[in-house]
């Protein structure tokens, strides 16, 4: 077997899921320079309500991959009103303080979120029901799963579907130019308060979308998991040049493929020291890596004056 | 059409606008001249709602929108070109042009006016797909026209036109200025170019220091001892 592709498609894998929630962090900042830590968490609530809608619809006797639909669209509306709220409820009161206050009201908004979930979910571990056939394929000495295909074209289909949202309709054009200048856009008849919550609500809906992802990969589930997930993807983001879309894509796949082939060879690397649960040092090496030496990222234009 | 009454704008401790009174009735082109800093681009800011007023009021068409949302203004029919053109940079040039009738729904009219638009100004159906923070100034200016037009505004607020371009460039945007107001646009035109800003506009005011000195016909003025000493150079 080939651990160099194989560690390639795994990496890919994981890292559509980056890229989906890198593109939450990523609209929201482009648009009003805010970074929503809270986004993990809006990810996490997705996984937890899609767990306790499928557990259900199975339980009543519907099909698992029916009931992963069904819990996917009702994560995706309970997420997309989530993430509504906290532009509403948390950052929209703050808008024109200092850049501090809202980041730190994002970091208490995420820890309200993680107490909610403990609360509603509790503090155990989750498995999650597994939605599609265990069947898996092989080809060119790799093995993938059908729930690794499906990750990899969903994702591609939402991020294409995105795309011409944002580059094709009315409202992406609005949104692209409240980014770009919004007292300007303001003189085009363009709400600014509109944009920022379909950049909340998209962004909350493609979280969703991951964390489904997510639980259906790994089968498991669990109030703290939006934490590290959530960093990963804001690092995914930061990689692509945050503010960019094409880069929170990039930046996502990218770090998922850089983890993986961490993973895959950190053992030879480090002569047996470190083992592959050591993997998630990469994400933040890259992270540092970044900021250090190119804190725009691959395609970021301006963050640095921004930031 | 429009009526700006006692208007007071401050910015912190800076008063830059000290209640001032003017109007601008409908089809006519009215000049607000004056040097750097007397108070142009925040009064034109106040009626466009991009800042709030410390008192007094503007009204138009009868209706008091100095307390109107910013994003309300152009749907009541007022369109402002701000100083600097303001194009949005990484939309590409019709892209501008289309977001400027974002208030609009009528798919088929909006093509028209975009038709008309690349009428004015040829050169930038040229560079249609371009971005337009590659433009030139002269070009960045014309999109602005253009884009304030595409909103089929009633009053057209004009912030500096000829800021920064050179006299063959300023002579073009200058002639569909023109042509604009003659077909019946209500046009309030600021220009620190006070001879073109006269030659083009039917009545004008004098702002310094925050307030307006002088106003009357622009002929009149042009020929205003005053107002040839201080903003004709002679
Ligand atoms: N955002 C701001 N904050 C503080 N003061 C401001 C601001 N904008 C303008 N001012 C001040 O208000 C006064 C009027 O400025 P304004 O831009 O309206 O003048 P102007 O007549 O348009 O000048 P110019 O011909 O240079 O464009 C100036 O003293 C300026 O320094
Ligand atoms: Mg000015």
């Amino acid at each position: 077997m080939d651990i160099f592709l194989q560690q390639i498609i795994n990496g890919l894998v994981q890292g559509s899921i980056y890229a989906l929630v890198a593109l939450g962090y990523t609209m929201v900042y482009g648009i009003m320079g805010l970074i929503n830590f809270a986004h993990g968490e809006v990810v996490m609530i997705g996984t937890l309500v899609s767990i306790t809608v499928v557990g259900l619809l199975i339980g009543a006797g519907m099909p698992a991959g029916l009931a992963g639909l069904c819990g996917l669209v009702v994560a995706v509306l309970v997420c997309m009103g989530l993430g509504w709220s906290l532009e509403r409820v948390a950052y929209r009161p703050l808008r024109g303080a200092p850049r501090l206050t809202p980041l730190i009201t994002a970091i208490g908004m995420s820890i309200v979120l993680q107490n909610l979930a403990m609360i509603l979910w509790g503090r155990n571990y989750l498995t999650f029901p597994p939605l599609l056939p265990k069947v898996s394929f092989e080809l060119a000495g790799t093995h993938f799963t059908l729930v690794q295909v499906a990750i990899v074209a969903i994702s591609a289909a939402t991020m294409g579907g995105l795309l011409l949202l944002i580059y094709r309709t009315k409202l992406g054009m609005a949104m692209r130019a409240t980014a770009q200048n919004p007292a300007v856009a303001s003189l085009m008849g363009i709400n600014a308060n509109r944009v920022i919550a379909a950049a909340f609500v998209i962004g909350s809906a493609l979280g969703a979308l991951a964390g489904v992802m997510v639980g259906s990969y790994y089968e498991i589930a669990h109030y703290q998991m939006g934490f590290m997930l959530g960093l990963k993807a804001f690092t995914a983001a930061v990689l692509g040049g945050i503010g960019n879309l094409a880069g929170a894509m990039l930046g996502g796949v990218l770090l998922g493929i850089i983890e993986a082939l961490g993973a895959g060879y950190i053992g030879d690397l480090t002569g047996g020291f470190l083992g592959s649960h050591y993997q998630d040092i990469f994400a933040f090496v890259v992270l540092i890596g970044v900021l250090m030496f190119k804190p725009s990222g691959l395609f970021g234009e301006k963050a640095g004056d921004r930031a | 059409m429009l009526e700006v009454t006692g208007l007071h704008v401050a910015y912190g401790g800076i008063q830059a606008v000290r209640s001032i009174t003017f109007h601008v009735n409908e089809g006519e082109t009215v000049a607000l001249i004056g040097a750097n800093g007397a108070g142009k681009t925040t009064t034109l800011k106040a009626i466009a709602r991009l800042v709030d007023a410390a008192g007094g009021d503007v009204h138009f068409r009868g209706e008091k929108i100095v307390h109107a949302a910013p994003h309300d203004i152009v749907r009541k029919g007022i369109a402002l070109v701000p100083e600097g053109r303001g194009v949005f940079p990484r939309l590409t040039v019709a892209e501008n042009l289309r977001i400027g009738a974002f208030i609009r729904n009528d798919a088929v009219d909006i093509e028209k006016d975009l038709e008309t638009i690349y009428g004015y100004f040829p050169r930038l159906r040229e560079r249609e797909d371009q971005l337009a923070g590659t433009l030139s100034g002269g070009e960045q200016q014309m999109l602005a026209i253009g884009r304030a037009l595409m909103s089929r505004p009633k009053m057209l607020l004009l912030d500096e036109p000829s800021m920064g371009l050179a006299p063959i460039m300023v002579h073009k945007i200058f002639e569909v200025i023109r042509a604009v107001a003659a077909a019946g646009m209500t046009v309030l035109l600021i220009e620190q170019n006070a001879r073109l800003a006269l030659e083009s506009s039917q009545r004008a005011y004098v702002m310094e220091s925050g307030e307006i000195t002088l106003n009357g016909a622009s002929t009149a003025l042009l020929h205003d001892p005053k107002v040839r000493a201080a903003y004709l150079g002679e």
